[in-house]
């Protein structure tokens, strides 16, 4: 499989995410002992001007095939719908023609990130600079290839969406089509692979003794958990960020800071200051999508009613307070 | 016969550079610099929360994420007076130190020696072993140094949840407490670091390569020296990399990580001194940095304003469309002068204003060059992987990491920290609650600077000139070895 990397008006995050993945001979030994073979990544290829504008130009006509494009960063549409707020240095020409003409020869096309997936964060605000992801808006279908778009082998635009991607939903994903193993069925309604979408960021989170009685955390750096009151998106979040630690032992949760849903159109705009919980009637507007919010608030009060005192205290302070107790005798 | 050369794109730097060349008689009369993408950050932080600008900066770059956040928090901070409690400190400092090595060793094993392995240095004594070590996504050396650097960034799962785009850095210190076993774990990660660097990088410790403070004394310890650095060194003497890159020789540093209290290293508490000082480099002297003699210009950037700005009052106005009317503009990025003159910023600019030895010997030799900015990149590496040592002992499990604050509804604020590459300041207005002014400077603004408005070309522009080009070369690797040395990241250029 040929691998052609472009990064669009992005971070370069995604990128550091994926050297920082966790392999014993490094993630780009790992790539090519299993085929995966970078024919072009900006910040990796040796190739520099004139070499790579040539190699471009012969995967743009066809001479040149290869098998899946990835995109990192969001599509510049501005200014007024000219493309100029990203030219494709050496080449004079808006980075989102030459990402029409590649994808139409891809086999497989991925958008690593919420940017190239759905717009990202510099869509916030009044999007200035008109920037949408692949075949996203923002939740709308659309974006530079279009709602229809298909890609050679017959699949939409996959997204790895992830502000930053996780280096294993970008490994994972591309050794599985390696092995023809991910197909139409296995991507979500946001076209996210299944494999990491249909966990949710709250499953393995370690705060969960503490949701479980609402022991909320009430100040930075609080044990408690942070769906209360200080903005965490964790039970709703589509990620399996507490199940596949982040660079070895961490997470955003572990991180002792709120989940963003960093996975979904539109996270960047979430109409409230990222670290506060919205509420209404002193009860949190985003609750957890699959259950009736009367059953929510009255279970919220029965077990707040019940918060043994540890986890009340520990809640509330940075390190543990209390010890769980230990049975004399030993565990029946 | 004066002839044009466009290099672009610029692979193996941090986002999307353009750089144009005049040649003439076969050396660069004069070159061009364009920073090609514009994202607008400074415009969609306006209005927003002041605090969401902790969710929103990092983003600017994935490579300098830690040092926007910590550049905001540091604005967030001087807005609403909070003191980070001592454990705090420390913490932040070791995940920023953390990024700026690590970005430092993917510079010097990703993006700047693979340039050694190519096919147009056949021939070369060292070519050989080049090709095989440092051959770009290929080089045996990746299969030691990737995983390397995955450990490493086990800093930021401890400290900062993740890496990039972390929310743990705040105003009042870090959201994460660490435990008595965690400590034990972060001196781990540090010492198997440690090893890496003297084993692979260096082949000699840390320490004994930070000893090393003459040109004479440096070539004598690299001789047969088994090591990446040393065969970089051998690399840098045939090729003559002390004569090539030379910019405009005034370095600014704002000066980096605070030193705990009672260490060797500094006095204690909030006012101590910095491990590396705060200052510029000037006509061969130190000088006190004076911030409010910093200011923007956009007479060639597709900019619109007038007058150079202080970023206290400074503005950020894209045109869309009509560029036309600006035919002398060539970049997004703006012209940041310091009392009018050109500096450098980075790993070199942070080591001359705090003295080191070494670096200030061979600036005094040849001035700043492609060696002497990779060696003060590398020696970083050994410098501050002791002093993350100290500071992770000096951690004190069950005392705070994070102080309250409130947020006033109006202020003026500045956030001045070192990332990788350099200053980076972001400057903060904060009316009624929310944003109403931001503005950054990131390190390679400085250095890949346009002209400015007496047409005076920034710092890269200047090192460019002279260099040698031959006829029918599309992308001269003189060049390149310039334009790299500089570690630029344009994706924080022009934000």
């Amino acid at each position: 499989m040929k691998l052609l990397w472009l990064q669009a008006a992005g971070c370069g995050g995604c990128t550091q995410s994926l050297l920082g993945a966790e392999n014993r001979a490094g993630v780009l030994a790992q790539l090519a002992d299993a085929g995966v073979e970078l024919l072009f990544h900006p910040a990796l290829s040796e190739a520099s001007g004139e070499e790579s504008l040539a190699l471009l130009r012969a995967a743009a006509d066809g001479s040149l095939p290869f098998d899946i494009l990835c995109v990192e960063g969001a599509l510049l549409r501005g200014p007024n719908g000219s493309g100029r707020f990203q030219l494709l240095a050496g080449s004079g020409r808006p980075l989102i023609d030459w990402l029409r003409e590649l994808a139409a020869r891809a086999r497989y096309v991925l958008a690593i990130g919420s940017c190239s997936a759905f717009g990202g964060i510099i869509s916030a605000g009044e999007n200035l600079t008109d920037a949408c992801g692949l075949q996203f808006d923002g939740d709308q279908e659309g974006g530079v290839l279009g709602g229809d778009f298909r890609a050679l082998a017959g699949l939409p635009v996959i997204n790895v969406a992830g502000c930053p991607a996780h280096p294993g939903w970008i490994v994972d994903t591309l050794l599985s089509l390696g092995l023809g193993a991910l197909g139409a069925s296995d991507l979500d309604a946001w076209q996210r692979p299944h494999f990491y979408s249909e966990q949710l960021v709250h499953h393995g989170c370690p705060r969960n003794e503490y949701y479980e009685f609402k022991a909320s955390a009430q100040k930075l750096s609080d044990l408690g958990c942070l769906m209360e009151n200080m903005g965490c998106k964790g039970t709703q979040a589509n990620a399996d960020c507490n199940l596949r630690p982040w660079n070895g032992v961490g997470s955003c949760l572990r991180g002792g800071f709120a989940c963003i849903s960093c996975t979904e159109p539109g996270f960047e705009e979430p109409g409230h200051p990222f670290m506060e919980t919205p509420k209404v009637a002193g009860i949190p507007t985003g609750l957890p999508t699959d259950m009736p919010k009367a059953w929510f608030v009255a279970l919220a009060a029965l077990s707040k009613s019940a918060t043994p005192r540890r986890v009340r205290e520990n809640s509330r302070a940075d390190h543990p307070l209390i010890r769980p107790g230990i049975r004399k005798s030993g565990p029946k | 016969m004066t002839r044009r050369l466009s290099i672009g794109p610029f692979n193996r730097v941090e986002g999307d550079l353009e750089v144009t060349l005049s040649i003439a008689d076969g050396r660069v009369e004069s070159a061009q610099v364009c920073s090609s993408l514009y994202r607008g950050f400074e415009q969609l932080l306006l209005g927003k929360h002041p605090l969401d600008a902790l969710v929103i900066v990092p983003r600017i770059c994935g490579i300098c994420s830690v040092s926007q956040s910590a550049a905001a928090a540091a604005a967030l901070a001087d807005a609403s007076g909070v003191a980070m409690p001592a454990n705090g400190r420390l913490a932040s400092q070791l995940i920023l130190a953390c990024e700026n090595l690590a970005d430092h060793l993917t510079h010097f094993y990703l993006f700047f020696m693979p340039d050694f392995a190519r096919a147009a240095y056949r021939g070369r004594a060292w070519h050989a072993h080049a090709e095989r070590r440092f051959k770009a996504e290929t080089g045996e050396a990746l299969r030691e140094v990737l995983p390397a650097r995955a450990d490493w960034l086990r800093l930021m799962g401890y400290l900062a949840g993740k890496w990039p785009h972390s929310l743990a850095l705040q105003p009042g210190g870090t959201t994460r407490a660490v435990s008595a076993t965690e400590r034990v774990r972060l001196l781990t990660v540090l010492r198997e670091f440690r090893a890496f660097l003297s084993a692979t990088l260096f082949g000699d410790t840390l320490e004994n390569v930070t000893a090393i403070s003459s040109v004479e004394q440096l070539a004598a310890w690299a001789r047969g020296r088994p090591g990446d650095f040393p065969r970089f060194l051998e690399i840098a003497d045939d090729l003559g990399l002390e004569r090539i890159g030379r910019a405009s020789d005034c370095f600014l540093s704002y000066g980096a990580y605070g030193q705990p209290a009672g260490s060797d290293q500094g006095q204690g508490g909030a006012g101590s001194l910095p491990l590396f000082a705060r200052g510029v480099w000037h006509d061969g002297a130190l000088r006190r940095l004076e911030e409010p003699l910093i200011s923007e210009d956009v007479t060639h950037a597709w900019l619109l304003g007038e007058q150079p700005l202080h970023p206290r009052q400074g503005e950020t106005r894209p045109l869309l469309g009509e560029f036309a009317e600006r035919p002398d503009a060539y970049t997004w990025c703006k012209a940041p002068r310091y009392a009018g003159d050109v500096v450098e910023t980075g790993a070199l600019a942070r080591q001359m204003v705090a003295g080191q030895p070494l670096l200030r010997a061979l600036v005094a030799a040849s001035g700043g060059s492609v060696l002497a900015r990779v060696v003060a990149r590398v020696f970083e590496l050994a410098l501050v992987v002791p002093a993350m040592e100290r500071w992770a002992h000096a951690l004190t499990p069950d005392e705070a990491f994070c102080s309250q604050w409130q947020l006033p509804d109006h202020a003026d604020a500045v956030g001045l920290v070192e990332a990788a590459r350099g200053a980076l300041g972001h400057w903060l207005r904060i009316e009624r609650g929310k944003i109403s002014r931001y503005q950054i400077i990131a390190p390679t603004t400085w250095n890949f600077s346009p002209r400015d408005a007496v047409g005076v070309p920034g710092a890269l522009e200047q090192a460019l000139v002279g260099l040698p080009v031959e006829e029918g070369e599309s992308a001269p690797l003189v060049v390149q070895h310039v334009v790299r040395s500089f570690d630029p990241c344009m994706v924080c250029t022009v934000h």
